[in-house]
């Protein structure tokens, strides 16, 4: 089941350079919350803080609260390596495991943190695969083919059954699509309208045809700083901030 | 015109440096094409089922083999390859996934220190530092040579095949809440595999063929000995000691050694590729 986020005073840099100030907000269980923004303005980054990637990055500082469902992210008691099994990622090339077969994949997250019963195994993988929606695709050749003997969308939706087959409370993607044809596209976008059922769901998108098509909140970033969270609706279409309606009626970004 | 004009000296370039660039390849191989056919006329007359076999003989008795320096080249180098592969993949290991602090460029520096001291010094240290204090000669000091020298190939091999491995196949892991030592273990170092072991069978190969280290710790062995702490007969010790002799058996024995001792190597790195390469899924 989802869990609901709030952060409070989140500040994040690269060595020296800010690139994340002040930003707080709450969001709701079992919704998709799109983040959009131009290039650069932070929003990656904002969704690696969540589950302590940022600071995977040599030289790189966070400072704040976050807390996610019952998990302080940032407390002084938290192993960032707990955080990141409890919140999933997807990023924006898709990453499955060169050398592990489709099933190997999809199991990776359980596997690698120890957890072997093979028969509950088999179902963790089925039940993935299809909320995924690539059981049908991959159904016969599960441990014969490689991960990445896929085609770019399959390999996404792999990589999206891998995150979920731990179960996270929370699912961030980083652009997911951006780096796909439009019919994985809309298949992955049909993906994440499903998911909301049962996770919440972090999307980054610099497409915002794809924020009003999926997202029930959206936020705005610039430069750093958010400059509106909102229903999705209402930032489309009559959003309070001025810069906001700029970027998305095109006058920059 | 002045199209016509660019487009002949340009395809002439292309010629001349893909021709330069054919002859340059084929000169390099040339060496090695001469050596092992030069090596095959003057050793495979000697050759036989008895020098695979058998014992060296006493001098003046025509025959006999060098069976215990197979034997015995097998022994150091398996002593050594426990020694080498894990400190180097090791080391290869901290460079590349720790690697960016003043200790790793002390290691790097070292290791290749390490890589161009002479063979005969490596010899020399480890006769001081492991045969003085056993007070004997054995298989085990030369392993411990030979491994040494192994290490440095090994560890700046495995570093660079590891950088290799995308950082996004590392994120994947580290988004699903491996640690990072998982991670490596479990997936940079087998998505590297394949470079990782060319890098091995590179050290490998080049510590096979030295006789120099040998000389003052494994010594060498006219009889068959399984006791890897005493002295113990090696293939290029044997090939050392026939060349330089004034006998004419002992020299096409020493021909014939160095052939059995150049497919045995080639053997050998054959056999590990084919063995990796099965354990590997297919892709596409």
């Amino acid at each position: 089941m989802g869990v609901a986020i709030e952060v409070q005073n989140l500040n994040a840099w690269f060595g020296k350079s800010q690139v994340l100030q002040d930003i707080s907000m709450k969001v709701d269980a079992n919704h998709v919350t799109a983040v959009i923004g131009p290039s650069g303005c932070g929003k990656s980054t904002y969704v690696r803080c969540l589950n302590r990637m940022h600071e995977t990055i040599p030289d790189a500082k966070v400072h704040g609260n976050v807390q996610v469902g019952d998990i302080d992210v940032y407390g002084s008691g938290t192993a960032a390596v707990d955080v990141r099994r409890r919140i999933g990622m997807v990023f924006q090339k898709p990453n499955p495991f060169p050398t592990m077969s489709i099933y190997d994949n999809v199991a990776a997250g359980l596997k690698l943190n120890g957890y072997n019963n093979r028969r509950e195994l088999d179902d963790i993988v089925e039940r993935s695969l299809r909320l995924a929606a690539l059981w049908d695709e991959v159904k016969d050749v599960l441990k014969k083919k490689s991960g990445s003997s896929l085609s770019g969308g399959q390999q996404q939706r792999l990589c999206i059954a891998r995150a979920l087959a731990v179960e996270p409370e929370l699912l961030l993607m980083d652009e997911p699509a951006s780096a796909l044809d439009p019919i994985s596209t809309g298949k992955i976008e049909e993906l994440i309208f499903q998911l909301k059922e049962r996770y919440t769901v972090v999307i980054v998108t610099h497409n915002m045809q794809q924020a009003a098509r999926v997202a029930d909140y959206t936020c705005f970033f610039l430069m750093g700083k958010l400059i509106e969270f909102d229903k999705t609706e209402k930032i489309f279409t009559t959003p309070s901030d001025k810069r906001t309606e700029d970027y998305i009626t095109g006058r920059f970004g | 015109m002045q199209t016509k004009h660019l487009s002949l000296r340009r395809r002439l370039t292309n010629y001349v440096m893909t021709g330069s660039a054919g002859l340059a390849a084929a000169l390099v191989l040339a060496p090695l094409i001469a050596i092992f056919s030069y090596l095959v006329y003057k050793g495979i007359g000697a050759i036989n089922w008895a020098f695979l076999t058998q014992l060296p003989k006493p001098v003046g008795e025509i025959g006999g083999g060098m069976g215990n320096g197979i034997v015995g080249s097998a022994v150091i180098l398996f002593i050594g390859s426990l020694i080498g592969v894990p400190l180097g993949v090791g080391s290869g290991i901290y460079l590349s996934e720790i690697g960016r602090n003043k200790f790793s460029q002390v290691i790097r520096f070292t290791a290749d220190v390490l890589n161009g001291v002479p063979s005969i010094v490596m010899g020399i240290a480890v006769y001081a530092l492991v045969v003085l204090r056993q007070g004997h000669f054995s298989a085990l000091s030369g392993g411990v040579a030979l491994g040494i020298m192994m290490v440095p190939t090994i560890a700046r091999t495995t570093e660079e095949m590891l950088l290799m491995v995308p950082h996004s196949v590392r994120e994947a892991a580290m988004g699903l809440g491996v640690s990072q030592w998982r991670t490596t273990m479990s997936i940079t170092l087998p998505s590297a595999a394949s470079g990782v072991i060319t890098g091995i069978m590179l050290a490998f190969a080049r510590v096979a063929g030295e006789t120099a280290p040998l000389l003052f710790t494994a010594f060498g062995n006219q009889y068959w000995n399984r006791n890897p702490d005493q002295p113990t007969a090696a293939l290029p010790l044997q090939i050392y000691t026939y060349a330089i002799s004034p006998f004419d058996d002992w020299h096409r024995q020493a021909w014939a050694g160095a052939l059995v001792l150049i497919v045995l190597i080639v053997a050998a790195v054959t056999l590990v590729r084919v063995a990796a390469s099965r354990g590997r899924m297919a892709s596409a």
